[in-house]
């Protein structure tokens, strides 16, 4: 098979310089992920390349980068699948500061989950019972339409109104907190609806729907927030926001 | 500004966006209706002048636009322009006066 022409952005050793795409050539292999690629390039290439991953299963959401200028997990996207006339650009995902190389930090993407009141608030002791949920319950049909975020960015990296507006909590934070909504268990909803409305939450989406388009789970970070829009409106016309 | 109001003026815009929907078909109905046969400035107020229904009907319409256009343009500052301070509101606060007194003169100068 041919070789892959694979560049990947670097940055500069000395950090106030900008860094830049460097070229490396990749053997191509059958079945071949973008992770494969990268990794091939920090063991036999260059060993200096810092990137992240854990898992290489798409469960840990460690190994998102910017594809050919699209947000992706890089454990399971083939590079068949996008890699044009055996081209592959690698950078780090956009919206998040970089730190070095492909590694970005993601300290504010998961500070913006606990300002979203992210946290399931119980109600319970350990000494109650447990609380029934039924599996086809309304709520419960909501919460497993958005409960399996991994925690990747990909959204956030793809979400126009985070670049355009850096308080925005973004569409992973807003789904955990629809999903938390959605919880009849949870007892923190007032707080939660009050803490994701307005300027800087579900009320600034645009629903271009990038999240909802690139999320590698499936989910529809956009029902979520369009959900929580709902929901906030109706509180703030009663008064309860 | 209480994420109260911020959530208020959303609705306040897809309220006003839904009533923009209407009134801008209507609008559009009647100038197309209109201009059939020429236009001339006599023949537009022969429709207004004196015409309640056409006189409620522009004065919802203007001020739908008052509504919907500052807070649409606040959104535009604040992502475009990083204007996010409490003078961006009162300069909006401002044009929606401006759109309301200059629409409503207009309407009330073609009814009256």
């Amino acid at each position: 098979m041919k070789n892959l022409d694979v560049r990947v952005w670097r940055t500069a050793a000395d950090a106030s310089e900008t860094g830049a795409y460097r070229e490396y050539e990749v053997p191509r292999q059958e079945s071949q992920t973008v992770l494969d690629v990268v990794s091939h390039i920090q063991r036999h290439l260059d060993a200096s390349l810092a990137y992240r991953f854990a898992c290489r299963v798409g469960m840990c959401g460690s190994c998102a980068m910017t594809v050919n200028g699209v947000a992706r997990w890089t454990c399971r996207t083939h590079v068949a699948k996008v890699a044009a006339n055996n081209r592959l650009e690698i950078g780090p995902l956009h919206n998040l500061p970089v730190i070095r190389d492909l590694v970005t930090d993601m300290r504010a993407f998961f500070d913006k989950w606990a300002k979203a009141r992210g946290q399931f608030a119980g109600k319970r002791t350990r000494y109650d019972d447990f609380e029934p949920v039924s599996p086809v319950s309304a709520e419960r049909v909501q919460v497993d339409a958005g409960i399996e975020c991994i925690g990747c960015a990909v959204c956030y990296s793809a979400c126009d109104v985070v670049s355009w507006n850096p308080d925005y909590l973004g569409p992973a934070a807003l789904n955990r907190a629809w999903t938390l909504q959605q919880d009849v268990r949870d007892a923190a909803k007032s707080d939660r609806l009050r803490a994701v409305a307005g300027d800087a939450g579900c009320h600034a989406c645009h629903t271009h729907m990038s999240c909802t388009e690139r999320c590698p789970k499936q989910i529809s970070p956009t029902a979520g927030i369009a959900g929580l829009k709902r929901a906030a409106a109706k509180a703030a016309l009663k008064g309860e926001l | 500004m209480s994420a109260r109001t911020q959530t208020l003026l959303w609705v306040a815009q897809r309220t006003s966006a839904a009533v923009l929907a209407l009134c801008v078909v209507v609008h559009l109905g009647t100038i197309v209706y209109a201009v059939r046969g020429g236009l001339s400035g006599a023949e537009i107020l022969s429709r207004t002048q004196g015409n309640t229904a056409w006189l409620a009907f522009y004065v919802v319409f203007v001020l739908a636009v008052a509504v919907h256009a500052p807070i649409g343009l606040r959104a535009v500052l604040s992502e475009w322009f990083a204007w996010r301070d409490a003078s961006r509101d009162w300069a909006l606060a401002a044009f929606a006066v401006f759109l309301a007194a200059f629409g409503l003169r207009a309407v009330v100068g073609l009814y009256a």
